[in-house]
């Protein structure tokens, strides 16, 4: 066997197709360097926001994910009612509404200006068409399911004037319709709204690359404020530090809601950056399994809350940012009080408390937590100050999707740790198939009395009464209420301190 | 004839690989913890709601109809339908993001053999000089580089510090050239980084075993330049191993694009893979791996072809 006879050809035919690549090369990297100290400014008023969860679609009515009503809800579908970033009920599509005294009727009248963005006028009928379309709807998301329930007819009584009718009375139902129960489809659209929307809002969808982005650009018909961005795009991100770096590259113009307090430092720069902390509706609630025989006793559920310093956690776990709350209450509640000091940390009182239990050789519970970083960071902490106080607690980490099947499905567990995102959520405390199990019977009877009263001051008087009542039975342990914390350029302005909604609220934002 | 039956046998293993993979691949995404229902669904679903959906999916028939029909389905080039994206089949997904990992993956692994081959050769060369020990340990060091770490760095100084490229993201090509390059050039540097200082240790050990062999001495000894005799006649001697850790390569390769999608931020195979995991959307795992496992098993099926292209001996099974 002879080696072939080695020809120049091949050589120079490879030398020649390496000199191609490497000039190829040399232009890529060129193209890196041309724009160099000149980062690309966007041409006009354009918006872009970096975010952590992406939308599978934009249909919020099939589709529990929050992440479609940060998009959709005030900026793309309105409500009759909005809630403001201080907590409190506003007009939106309608400029007044009233209560009947036997607090079962709402009367809207709508603003005569609104349309929608294919201009159709949001005329009574249209709400109607809406409400009737949410109580028909079989495969509506079983929570907007529950809220729809509350209603029993709508009915035009003029062209602007549209009154609703609810099975028994409810503050609570006033609330859900400012958030996703209440947005209202253009009843005239017939297209597909996972991929389509037809609003009354400022923006519309522009375009959704999966993985990517969701792009939103102005209602050319909107009756309001007109939008102030030529465009408004959200950007999603699997990992925190490159939507940190995208912002500090000065690709993203605000970060929603920055994942980690650790990241704060490198964005103390106030001369490129403007930090926004405020609150969440966000509850990091130490959950309770009422079924787990020691913690149905209260003197453990107490001894449990008072082992616990819970400043020293907040400063642990989230740098100290995010506020303390010792009941299933955010400060932006209208029926917020600091209950914090209600059972505090005392270690000395959780022993004698445990003894006085019976649980004076020990006691172990097993704490199984989601693998997000709070609820992993908390649980270190936890563990460590129930030991103590004699409680021996075993950590196990579970990834989400896991979680939700053991803990929140078969409530197989004794202690978990889980933020509680959505607003004026203690109503589940009122459930015994929650996975709480709590179901406290007392409890239930002051929430419904609450959420059932005839004026709003009497509901509230009420709910006040109820979140005390959770609070002194020691029905879960509040860590602390997750903070809103913004990164913005120093040229955005009006950005809202607290996130009191699910939406991303574009209304006011400026500057860019 | 030989030949025939040689290329026969390497398609048969090629197609028992392909059947025991997928095999695995289903039974490892069965085994995963949750309910695709429950997930789907939120945690305020009834368990009704969860049930009804669980039969719409097909999730609560017999395992081995389910594996069935998945396999069956791929064999007419139907990978089924996502459970998260209603009404997408799993090919329209995996569509988009793999034009963004082969465009990755492809430069990374030109660029791969632009830096390892003549950075192999100077350190084999030249291995007892300071161009030969610089190189090499150069080639140390980035093997001890995780391949995120490298990206981060890479994010802060360009993009953060001197601002000449984007931190992340991805435009198409189709849409803007300048953008999509741009773009690409961070995480095509930083994974092609990592591999070549890998393969510049290969490089180098093949290039010195043809320094000792008598074809490069005469080579030599009739007037030849170093680097022109390891050209003529070292380059075709050192490429049977050489192609053999490119083939492996493209494995890590395809992992380290997975990560290095994660830290830019990139909508290819790998971010879809993580949120399909994540979201436990099983058919566009099964499709996505069971993708990458044929990309993996055709590139080691070819590595093998290619062995009869170089060595003329093979082709007719003479050891001389």
């Amino acid at each position: 066997m002879t080696q072939p006879a080695p020809s120049t050809r091949p050589l120079s035919r490879l030398s020649r197709r390496l000199v191609a690549v490497l000039s190829a090369l040399a232009m890529l990297m060129m193209v890196g360097c041309t724009t160099a100290g000149t980062p690309s400014e966007p041409p006009g008023h354009t918006l872009t926001i970096g975010a952590t969860s992406e939308p599978d679609s934009m249909d919020a009515w099939h589709n529990a994910a929050a992440a479609i009503p940060q998009v959709v809800l005030y900026n793309v579908y309105e409500t009759l009612v909005k809630v403001d970033a201080d907590g409190k009920l506003k007009a939106l599509l309608a400029q007044a509404w009233e209560l009947s005294p036997d607090g079962l009727t709402y009367t809207f009248h709508l603003n005569p200006a609104a349309k929608f963005a294919s201009g159709a006028p949001v005329d009574a009928a249209a709400v109607v068409a809406n409400i009737e379309r949410l109580k028909s709807d079989s495969n509506l998301v079983a929570s907007l399911q529950a809220q729809a329930s509350v209603m029993d007819s709508a009915t035009a009584v003029d062209t602007h004037v549209v009154q609703i009718k609810l099975v028994h009375p409810s503050i609570m139902w006033l609330y859900n319709m400012s958030s996703t129960l209440g947005m209202m489809l253009d009843p005239s659209f017939t297209g597909d709204v996972a991929t389509t929307t037809a609003g009354s809002g400022p923006y519309a969808l522009k375009s959704q690359s999966k993985g990517q982005s969701v792009v939103l650009a102005p209602n050319t018909n909107y009756w309001g404020t007109p939008a102030r961005f030529s465009e408004v795009t959200f950007r999603y991100y699997t990992d925190a530090n490159a939507m940190n770096a995208s912002m500090l590259s000065g690709d993203l113009d605000v970060i929603s809601n920055l994942q980690a307090p650790d990241a704060l430092s490198q964005f103390s720069d106030t001369s490129r950056f403007t930090t926004i902390s405020g609150t969440t509706n966000g509850e990091v609630v130490l959950g309770l399994n009422h079924k787990t025989k020691a913690l149905a006793k209260l003197e453990v559920r107490r001894a449990l809350t008072m082992a616990i310093d819970r400043q020293q956690l907040l400063n642990t776990v989230w740098n100290g940012q995010g506020t303390l709350i010792g009941s299933m209450s955010v400060p932006t509640d209208p029926w917020y009080e600091d209950l914090t000091g209600t059972n505090p940390y005392n270690p000395d009182q959780a022993r004698a408390l445990l003894k006085e239990a019976g649980y004076a050789q020990g006691l172990t519970l097993r704490l199984r937590v989601p693998t997000f970083p709070y609820a992993q960071k908390s649980a270190q902490f936890v563990a460590s100050a129930l030991r103590d106080v004699g409680v021996t607690v075993k950590v196990e980490e579970l990834d989400f999707t896991r979680w939700l099947k053991e803990v929140y499905g078969d409530g197989d567990y004794d202690m978990t740790i889980v933020a509680h995102v959505e607003a004026r959520d203690l109503g589940n405390f009122a459930l015994p198939n929650y996975y709480w199990h709590y179901g406290d019977p007392k409890f239930a009877a002051l929430y419904n009395a609450a959420d059932q009263a005839k004026t709003e001051a009497e509901s509230i008087t009420l709910m006040k009464e109820a979140l005390r009542y959770l609070a002194d039975d020691a029905a879960a342990i509040w860590l602390f209420a997750l903070p809103n914390l913004v990164i913005a350029k120093s040229t955005i302005t009006g950005l809202p301190k607290n996130a009191t909604t699910l939406s991303f609220d574009l209304s006011t934002i400026a500057g860019g | 004839m030989r030949l025939a039956l040689r290329i026969g046998r390497r398609i048969g293993i090629f197609a028992i690989s392909l059947v025991g993979a997928s095999l695995l691949i289903f039974m490892i995404t069965k085994a995963l913890p949750g309910d695709v229902a429950q997930v789907l669904l939120g945690i305020d679903a009834t368990p009704e709601a969860v049930a009804k959906l669980r039969a719409e999916l097909g999730l609560d028939r017999p395992l081995w109809v389910q594996y069935a029909s998945w396999v069956g389905g791929m064999l007419v080039g139907d990978f089924g339908v996502s459970h998260v994206f209603p009404g997408q089949s799993v090919l329209s997904l995996i569509g988009p993001r793999l034009a963004v990992t082969l465009w990755l993956v492809g430069i990374s692994m030109v660029l791969t053999l632009l830096i390892a081959l003549p950075a192999g050769m100077v350190a084999a060369l030249k291995r007892r000089s300071w161009q030969g020990v610089a190189v090499s340990s150069a080639a140390q060091v980035g093997m001890a580089i995780p391949v995120f770490w490298g990206g981060i760095i890479a994010v802060v100084v360009f993009a953060v510090w001197l601002r000449w490229l984007p931190a992340n993201g991805y435009v198409p090509l189709t849409q803007d050239p300048v953008q999509w390059a741009r773009h690409l050039v961070l995480p095509c540097l930083t994974l092609a980084g990592v591999q070549a200082a890998v393969l510049i240790r290969y490089v180098r050990s093949a290039f010195v075993e043809v320094l000792n062999e008598d074809y490069y001495r005469t080579a030599r000894s009739v007037g030849w330049t170093p680097m022109r005799a390891l050209w003529r006649h070292g380059v075709r001697n050192a490429a049977i191993s050489l192609v053999t850790v490119l083939g492996l390569q493209v494995g890590s390769v395809l992992v380290g694009a997975i990560v290095v999608e994660s830290v830019f931020a990139l909508p290819g195979l790998g971010s879809l893979l993580l949120t399909a995991v994540n979201q436990r959307d099983l058919l566009v795992v099964q499709g996505t791996v069971m993708l990458l496992v044929l990309t993996v098993l055709g590139i080691s099926a070819l590595v093998d072809f290619s062995y009869l292209l170089i060595d003329p001996r093979q082709r007719t099974g003479d050891r001389a």
